[in-house]
């Protein structure tokens, strides 16, 4: 790996079991290097850059990670164009084999564009960018990517978008509730998504999109680290 | 080659529409005993305008000290880095954009942010964070909110687009900018020794490599237009402001990173302020050759470009690379991978001149070094009388205020020290994972460097109210500031980069100004150990409406870096615990002089500004380091505007803590110098264990005062002898510190 990639990676203290990962990276995409840090933290020492014109994922990946950020500049809507990128026919299959998708912020854009989940992400209610720690409920314990917390609980993770407002038609809506698929749910709504809505998943459970930044609240010195749950829930999921 | 056609008649009378004095124009006829062409003239314009040739400030710079063990590069590169240790360097620059920001505030603070961030990846520094010092003018009035809003906008759209974190600045209020904001970006970079890139040709038969964006018809002439007074008319000429697109900056940072680490550049410069000209002739007098450029390549945005077009335009997102002889195809398939466009537009040649053709024909061919030795200029400065009569006032008239829990709300209000949080939350401040101390938590913000122990630490400062009655004392005070404020996260000072906001030179009490700044900037890098690594000059910041012209308030902006050498030391400014004990480290206020309470209360820009003893200060930053590193205080906070007071209601406004410190001064102090005087060299720190702490403090020769201790809801400042009992509590304190620029951003 290139020097300057070098900071991204060298942290002494991975911790040991290994789920293998692979973090997509479009051009624009600006947490990928967060992404890979927080994975390698916590999931997999090996886990790795795969360049969004390639065709397939490293034989034996688990885990997709599709991270944010403002791939090709938000163009056209924001992942919009990330989502008909090569890579996308490979992801979804890996989705479709039961393979684990986690996408966060832009990442989630960039799955509800692909339609690996309902709904879409429109500008906030304030047509401003935020950033800032907010406080989520978690409501649904039960998926690979919650399991490590407990129902009910409030944990606090950053958020950093301007388009995470999010929308579905009223049905989907009653069907994601319904079926227990809101898992992560805004105390606080800051961008005037419908039911308070932060994180979703998939009818199968495999496939998360989420706003808020779970990889930035992985490290104590940073801040807090309630968002390691998400990491440890997939270790528990994947590393028998 | 043939020489240009010759012009059958002089250009001296248009000399002035290409920047040039009439002296100036001479000197280029006698340097080449030639007329020159227009296209020449023009580059010739550009070149030694002052946003480039740095005429009327060079010669004054000589007085900066530029050297030191941690200082890897100084002046005169993109930008300058210092050495933080194992391995690690960090670039940093900061630069202005004031004039663009003036007339069209989201692009020109937006293509502010994209330029400075590529003078970093230019050595070969990944930028890890940004800082931006913000000046506006009348807070209530429509224009300003028209700016401010603006401003914040385009740094949110460029910086958070392109995924480096804005983690801090400063953003104050004065009638002075109400024409003219200043918009001065910061910006750091992280490298590793052996990728320390330089912006040079090489050796003679290197390519030169255009990659980026097309070159349009924006930004044209932005340098010559920067260099000159603003005025009714320059609302017409935003064509002369560029238009940023981050995406595109993103790929060329990537790009660019991954060709210095790969080994396959020889020298790479972005395309700045004066286009493809300043950039391809820096690089050539950087090596000491001539070039050979064929403007006919250059990729074009629009058809029928001219020259004069193609060589100035500051069109945004371009960089120079000279590939490494033989590795031009590697270099060719690194950028190809990043999606972007590469064209070969010229040569490094053995001549030393600047030699560029268009349709076959050689359209300019003027010595290098002619373009890069613009003529200096040293000025006589005269302060103006006015300024000194403010200066010298005698304020023992001004009244004592009845009731200092109030005037402490007023000031908390002021918008220059209200709370910042709605700006910072509108930048993406933690993109990159690093930022230990988020914007508003500290005086100064903290990165982390992953792999390591250390953290680095960045702040920008400059009270301009201080400069403008003294200029000496108030520039190197500005320094002193920045020192305190990394001192007060934990982080020892390196080196700054100064941003040089002033009026127009050729007035004798502008140049008062610059020359008295840059000395006192001068003497207190000397005296803190911070050398200059280099700098920006804005002049020509007034505003001309029929026979006034207004300039801004002297604005030397300083911009300093510092080293946490174990990040686990470090120190915010909100109180932490109850119970702990407050100390003042340093003496207290004397004096009014120079104040914003001075100057919000009683409407009074004047005094004199407090004495700046740099051993004292010294002394001080010394003693906040060794009580943050002996694990003696995790809290610490730098007096500034509204003195003590304001500083104490920070710290437990943002701990959510009261407090309670008795005051026992002799009474001929006024209460209101004691509360809200602005003296330097101040630091309040809360600690756990007050013995240890004093014997730490009178080891190191350190003068401290015990304030009191924390606890309660409340901020309560008695001075029994004096009659003074200030109460207020912290919902009150919070309600007046958070609330004002809710009000003033849309």
């Amino acid at each position: 790996m290139s020097r300057v990639s070098a900071l991204w990676r060298s942290w002494h203290d991975y911790e040991v079991s290994v789920v293998k990962t692979a973090v997509i990276q479009f051009p624009g995409s600006n947490c990928d290097g967060d992404a890979l840090h927080a994975a390698r933290l916590t999931l997999d020492p090996n886990a790795q850059f795969v360049w969004h014109t390639e065709a397939g994922l490293p034989s034996g990946t688990e885990l997709v990670f599709v991270p944010g950020g403002f791939s090709y500049g938000d163009h056209l809507r924001s992942g919009a164009i990330a989502a008909r990128s090569p890579i996308m026919g490979a992801i979804k299959a890996h989705a479709e084999r039961g393979g684990f998708v986690l996408g966060v912020c832009n990442g989630f854009q960039v799955l509800t564009e692909a339609g690996l989940l309902p709904g879409a992400l429109g500008r906030n209610r304030d047509l401003h960018f935020t950033c800032k720690p907010v406080h989520l409920r978690v409501e649904n314990t039960a998926t690979a990517f919650t399991s490590a917390y407990s129902q009910g609980q409030t944990i606090e993770i950053p958020i950093a978008h301007g388009e995470g407002n999010y929308y579905a038609d009223a049905e989907t809506v009653a069907r994601l509730e319904g079926e227990g698929r809101v898992v992560f749910r805004y105390l606080d709504n800051p961008n005037g998504s419908l039911n308070d809505i932060a994180g979703i998943v998939n009818e199968r459970g495999n496939v998360l999109g989420m706003m808020p930044h779970p990889e930035r609240a992985v490290e104590a010195l940073l801040g807090g680290e309630d968002g390691r749950g998400v990491f440890q829930s997939l270790q528990g999921a994947l590393v028998k | 080659m043939t020489q240009p056609t010759p012009k059958p008649q002089s250009l001296r009378p248009q000399a002035a529409t290409f920047g040039l004095s009439e002296g100036e124009y001479d000197l280029l006829v006698s340097s080449i005993n030639r007329e020159p062409n227009a296209l020449e003239a023009a580059i010739v314009g550009a070149m030694w305008s002052e946003h480039c040739g740095y005429k009327n400030s060079r010669p004054l710079f000589s007085a900066f000290p530029t050297t030191g063990p941690q200082v890897l590069q100084g002046p005169g590169e993109n930008a300058g880095v210092v050495d933080i240790g194992e391995g690690w360097g960090v670039a940093f620059k900061m630069e202005s954009h004031n004039h663009p920001s003036a007339v069209e505030p989201v692009q020109g603070a937006a293509t502010g942010v994209g330029g400075i961030l590529r003078d970093i990846f230019a050595m070969g520094a990944r930028p890890f964070a940004v800082l931006d010092s913000l000046r506006f003018g009348n807070p209530d009035s429509p224009r300003t909110r028209f700016l401010v809003n603006g401003v914040v906008e385009g740094i949110a759209h460029y910086g958070n687009a392109i995924g480096v974190p804005t983690v801090g600045g400063e953003v104050t209020f004065h009638p002075s900018y109400q024409e003219n904001p200043l918009v001065n970006v910061m910006a750091l970079g992280l490298l590793r020794h052996e990728d320390l890139a330089t912006g040079t040709m090489g050796e003679v038969g290197n390519q030169i490599i255009y990659v980026g964006s097309k070159t349009g018809r924006d930004g044209l002439g932005g340098a010559v237009f920067a260099s000159a007074d603003l005025s009714e008319a320059s609302q017409a000429d935003r064509p002369a402001v560029q238009v940023g697109d981050p995406f595109m900056e993103k790929l060329l940072l990537e790009a660019t990173l991954e060709a210095i680490e790969s080994g396959v550049v020889a020298g790479v410069q972005d395309m700045g302020a004066a286009g493809l000209v300043s950039s391809t002739c820096e690089m050539a007098y950087r090596a000491g050759l001539g070039i050979t450029m064929d403007l006919d390549k250059v990729p074009t945005r629009e058809s029928g470009m001219v020259p004069m077009e193609l060589c100035l335009s500051e069109s945004q997102e371009r960089m120079i690379l000279v590939p490494v002889p033989g590795r031009e195809q590697e270099l060719y398939d690194l950028l190809d991978k990043w999606e972007l466009d590469v064209v070969n537009i010229g040569q490094v040649e053995s001549h030393n001149n600047y030699r560029l053709t268009w349709k076959g024909e050689v359209v300019c061919d003027l010595p290098v070094a002619l373009l890069n030795e613009a003529p200096k200029y040293t000025r006589e400065g005269v302060e103006s009388p006015d300024i000194k009569a403010a200066r010298e006032r005698d304020l023992s008239g001004v009244p004592q205020p009845g009731d200092c829990g109030a005037v402490l709300l007023e000031l908390l209000s002021h918008p220059t020290i209200a709370s910042k949080r709605p700006i910072f939350q509108r930048f993406d401040h933690q993109v990159m994972t690093n930022t230990v101390v988020v914007p508003g938590a500290a005086d100064a913000a903290v990165m982390r460097v992953k792999g390591s122990g250390m953290g680095v630490a960045a702040t920008s400062d400059c009270n301009p109210r201080f400069v403008q009655l003294d200029p000496y004392t108030g520039a190197a005070a500005a320094v002193a500031e920045a020192a305190r404020n990394l001192a007060c996260v934990g982080a020892t000072p390196l080196a700054i980069t100064d941003n040089l906001n002033f009026g127009n030179p050729h007035r004798p009490e502008v140049y008062y100004q610059l020359q008295q700044s840059v000395q006192g900037i001068a003497d207190a890098c000397r005296a803190l150990n911070t050398p200059v690594t280099g700098g920006n000059v804005s002049l020509y910041n007034q505003y001309t409406q029929g026979d006034e012209r207004v300039a801004i308030h002297p604005t030397p902006t300083i911009g300093m870096v510092g080293v946490l050498p174990d990040i686990s030391r470090r120190a915010t400014l909100g109180l932490k615990a109850a119970g702990q004990t407050l100390y003042l480290l340093g003496e207290h206020a004397d004096s009014i002089g120079a104040s914003q309470y001075l100057e919000s209360l009683h409407g009074l820009e004047a005094g004199r500004v407090p004495p700046l003893d740099l051993v004292l200060e010294q002394k001080v930053i010394d003693g906040t380091l060794a009580l943050i590193r002996a694990g003696l205080t995790d809290t610490a906070h730098d007096c500034a505007e509204g003195g003590l007071a304001v500083a104490l209601a920070e710290m437990a406004m943002a701990g959510s803590i009261g407090l309670s410190v008795t005051l026992d001064v002799p009474a001929e102090v006024r209460t209101d110098a004691l509360l809200f005087g602005e003296a330097h060299s101040r630091v309040v720190v809360a600690v756990q264990d007050a013995d240890a702490t004093e014997n730490k403090l009178r080891e190191l020769g350190v003068p401290f005062v015990r304030l009191g201790e924390s606890g309660g809801d409340a901020l309560t400042v008695a001075a029994p002898a004096r009659g003074l009992h200030l109460s207020v509590n912290l919902a009150a304190l919070t309600l007046a510190y958070e609330s004002p620029l809710v009000g003033i951003l849309g």
